[in-house]
């Protein structure tokens, strides 16, 4: 097989709901090029290698020409690269900004304050249940669960939603990498996303600033910590990524986990008697299921030599974060699903400065919503296996999860 | 024992003693159970706690932010041994296997795993050293009694030595908005660990967070009331400060005086070893049934020019512990080298210090990312063409990559561009490590003795 063939089998949609067996291809080759495309990095040390390598750059503007050319975002003075794409120091100081109200050390019990709320949440959307015998898993539960959560951390109206739904659905569509589909057509429709979807945030900003309340925005809004405050263009941006990263995951996160439990039903009865296996079997789901399953814009600053290739300065390199999270060189027998592995440093949320800021929301959130689903749905069951996909190859998930079941629990049986 | 029948009867029915009942040692026993050793087990330790964890002595339990008797260290497994607590190892008789007890006991043995550690350094003047007011900081016990009397709003502390412990009370004293002088006898805090280059942020560090820091003096003299109550502290320049309480954080001094005459490769600077982690004799010639492990123990390192190093770190604990419980059950060929990366990390000031392998040993080093004028920085140290050690403050993510370097010898000064490269990190610049002819922790120590089982070792005055 070409390598060229393998990289059109990562993005093949018919590949979608088994890319495994593709990327265990892959590792054959744990650095994989060919003359015009990526280079492709799919074993685990390697990746994680290189997601510590400060040779590494997240900013495109780092890439070659050639390797612009594939990109589907370009530079918009409005709305500039969040702290995603850019390096340090610019990186830093927009993700400590950003995790002041966020995380520790100035706001540590931020999220673990809103156990409550969650369990509050998916409490609601289940009951929501109660009339039916089956439900399309994504569109009543695993979408609208994360979506009011990040409204309420944010301070967004949940009933924007429709409103932004779209753009956020366009913007991460724009990170799918697929190589058949027309680049100026899709850079077009995501830089109008883009615009607009910056355009509403700027008004909610402004009422933030003169109504602050309890949320992420009007704290960043009036930003006094000891490092200053972000300009607005990179309050924009940064709204904008906590926005679409901080559900556009994590309903493929829940979803896949749903599924994958589905698939093994010893492990759903074990949940439903044992909530502590929630911890634990979330990491393996990062793992055995990442969300995010390639990281496809990294560029190194200098020439890089790994696993016997040298990758050039500005060559565009995707780490599939989802092969090395299968490679057995790394874990013992990866292809098993095992909710009590031991050893299970995944690359499910990345690693290195860039490792994902929504990383306890998105754990909480898949821990208590999983629980929640397993203790209170009645003899569940998947009414078609494989489900439909969506369509992107960097943000894995199912488009529908159709499922039936007998009836509801109440919470406290 | 020998031959593999024998080896199988050490791992069904054999006698293994642990002397040395902290991290390494619980460790060591875990790993000996999970390896499959299923005979008598015995720890033994002087303190009457099971083993407990120490970073958070000098952070979080001086704070007030956790209880000192609320850090016992998890365990990871049932362990069915027998547990000798509140009795010190009083001596080793290693032709007859046996370990002495404090309170007259002998404990046999078949295989032996020394983990005694080491503990504070006192003040070296032992009138002065009672003085109500003078504390070290090593044990839970310790912790405890410093916590309480930090609490009690002292009227000035004094530090005496800014290494990485004497740093972290500092910082801990001024989060309690306690009055704080830290007198250094080198010319900056962390100077002998990592160099003068960092050591001058570190002082910045203690200055920007109210700390008042002399550098280059010694305390002299500890004076007391005529109840016995610390109330003053003399220092080398001739001047005086009125203090209530002085924490002397000197160092270290490392456990085997109970080896004294057991033929054992024991002195002050620790018990040597081979890469295995079987212990060295008298002669030089190494034991076959006689383990060390943890911060009592000075190894060879390969990657540091076969250094016999000696490591007061955390994570070198716990996998020395589990290498030399491994090749305590092993036949030879199956044992396994322990060739961990010196590794330390420091919370202090609010900022997360980190290292990897042996900065003392860099003659130069580069800002590779970051700025030294922000404190948040990675410095590089190189020695003879290579990198030797890396050390970060806030930059943590970062260490790993420079891990990989020292561990393949790459070249120094790194040649290639990094993220956050600044102007500063162009060049490399001497690290400014101390004369290591020059003591720069603690007083002055010398040696007297020629063979380690009578070598001693003598608190000397500085040199005026």
């Amino acid at each position: 097989m070409t390598q060229g063939s393998l990289l059109r089998k990562i993005t093949d949609y018919a590949n979608r709901a088994d890319p495994y067996p593709v990327y265990a291809e892959l590792r054959k080759t744990p650095v994989l090029h060919d003359e015009a495309g990526p280079y492709i990095v799919s074993t685990y040390w390697e990746i994680h290698g290189l997601l510590h390598d400060p040779r590494i750059s997240s900013d495109a503007r780092n890439l070659n020409p050639q390797a612009a050319e594939t990109l589907a975002d370009e530079e918009d003075p409005a709305l500039p690269p969040a702290f995603l794409r850019l390096d340090p120091p610019e990186h830093d100081r927009l993700r400590r900004l950003a995790m002041t109200p966020f995380g520790p050390p100035h706001t540590p019990r931020r999220i673990h304050a809103m156990r409550g709320e969650l369990t509050r949440i998916i409490g609601e959307l289940i009951d929501g249940f109660a009339d039916r015998d089956r439900i399309d898993l994504v569109d009543h539960f695993s979408y609208p669960f994360p979506v009011t959560v990040i409204c309420r951390l944010l301070g967004v109206p949940r009933e924007d939603e429709p409103r932004f739904h779209h753009w956020a659905e366009t913007l991460a569509a724009g990170l799918d990498p697929d190589p058949d589909e027309d680049a100026a057509e899709r850079r077009r429709v995501t830089q109008r996303a883009r615009s607009e979807l910056g355009l509403y945030l700027a008004e909610l900003i402004e009422e933030r600033r003169r109504a602050p309340g309890d949320d992420m925005l009007s704290a960043l809004a009036a930003g006094h910590g000891p490092e200053g405050q972000m300009t607005q263009a990179e309050l924009l941006s940064t709204a904008a990524l906590l926005l679409v990263a901080g559900h556009e995951t994590t309903v493929n996160l829940i979803t896949n986990g749903m599924l994958t439990l589905l698939r093994n039903p010893d492990v759903l009865t074990q949940l439903r008697t044992r909530p502590h296996l929630a911890v634990p079997l979330v990491e393996e789901l990062l793992r055995f299921e990442p969300p995010v399953q390639l990281l496809p814009q990294r560029t190194p600053l200098a020439d890089i030599d790994i696993a016997g290739v040298t990758i050039p300065k500005g060559a565009s390199v995707w780490l599939v974060l989802a092969s090395g999270n299968r490679d057995p060189q790394r874990f013992l027998e990866p292809d098993r699903f095992d909710p009590q592995r031991r050893d299970n440093q995944h690359l499910g949320f990345g690693s290195g400065i860039h490792s994902c800021f929504g990383a306890p929301l998105a754990r909480l959130e898949a821990q208590l919503a999983l629980t929640a689903l397993a203790r209170r749905l009645d003899n569940p069951r998947l009414l078609e296996d494989p489900p439909e996909y969506r369509r992107n190859a960097v943000l894995r998930g199912p488009r529908h999860l159709p499922l039936a079941f007998d009836g509801l629990r109440e919470p406290g049986d | 024992m020998s031959g593999n029948g024998s080896l199988e009867a050490l791992r069904r029915s054999g006698r293994i003693v642990i002397v040395g009942a902290s991290l390494a040692g619980l460790r060591a026993a875990e790993t000996l159970r999970d390896e499959g050793f299923t005979g008598s087990l015995t720890l033994i330790g002087d303190e009457p706690h099971e083993p407990y964890d120490r970073p958070p002595l000098s952070k979080q339990v001086l704070l007030g932010k956790a209880t000192a008797d609320r850090t016992a260290l998890p365990r990871r497994r049932e362990l069915d041994a027998e547990w000798r607590l509140g009795v010190a190892a009083t001596g080793l008789d290693m032709t007859a296997r046996r370990v002495r007890l404090g309170d007259g006991d002998e404990v046999p043995y078949d295989r032996l795993l020394i983990t005694t550690g080491v503990r504070a350094r006192p003040w070296p003047h032992p009138l002065e050293a009672e003085l109500d007011g003078v504390f070290v900081l090593r044990t839970r016990q310790d912790a405890i009694a410093l916590n309480r009397r930090l609490t009690a709003a002292p009227h000035r502390v004094l530090v005496i030595g800014a290494g990485f412990t004497g740093s972290e009370i500092a910082s801990a004293c001024r989060e309690l908005g306690l009055e704080v002088t830290v007198a250094e006898r080198g010319p900056a805090p962390l100077v002998g660990a990592l160099g003068g280059v960092v050591g001058q942020v570190a002082a910045e560090l203690h200055r920007a967070h109210g700390v008042d820091l002399r550098c280059g003096v010694m305390v002299t003299g500890l004076e007391g009331d005529s109840a016995g109550r610390l109330r003053r502290a003399h220092l080398s320049d001739g001047t005086a400060l009125d203090v209530d309480v002085a924490v002397v954080s000197l160092g270290a001094t490392r456990n085997t005086e109970w080896l004294a005459g057991s033929g054992l490769g024991a002195g002050p600077r620790g018990i040597a070893c081979d890469a295995g982690c079987r212990a060295f004799d008298v002669r030089g010639i190494v034991t076959d049934d006689v383990f060390v492990a943890g911060d009592v123990a000075r190894s060879p390192h390969p990657l540091f020019n076969y250094q016999f190093l000696s490591l007061e770190h955390w994570g070198n604990a716990v996998s020395q512990a589990e290498t030399a419980a491994h090749n305590m059950i092993n036949a030879s060929a199956d044992r396994r080298p322990h060739l961990w990366i010196p590794a330390f990390w420091s919370s202090q000031f609010g900022v997360n210090i980190k290292s990897v392998g042996v900065p003392s040993l860099g003659e130069e080093i580069l800002i590779a990312q970051g700025s030294l004028a922000e404190g948040r920085f990675t410095g590089v140290y190189g020695y003879q063409g290579r990198v030797i050690a890396a050390v970060t403050f806030d930059q943590t993510k970062w260490l790993e990559h420079y891990q990989r370097l020292i561990e393949t010898a790459a070249p120094f000064p790194p040649p290639w561009t990094t993220v956050d490269r600044r102007a500063e990190g162009l060049r490399p610049v001497p690290a400014d490590f101390p004369d290591p002819s020059l003591p720069t922790h603690g007083p002055t120590v010398t040696l007297s003795g020629y063979s380690p089982t009578d070598r001693r070792i003598t608190f000397t005055p500085a040199r005026a």
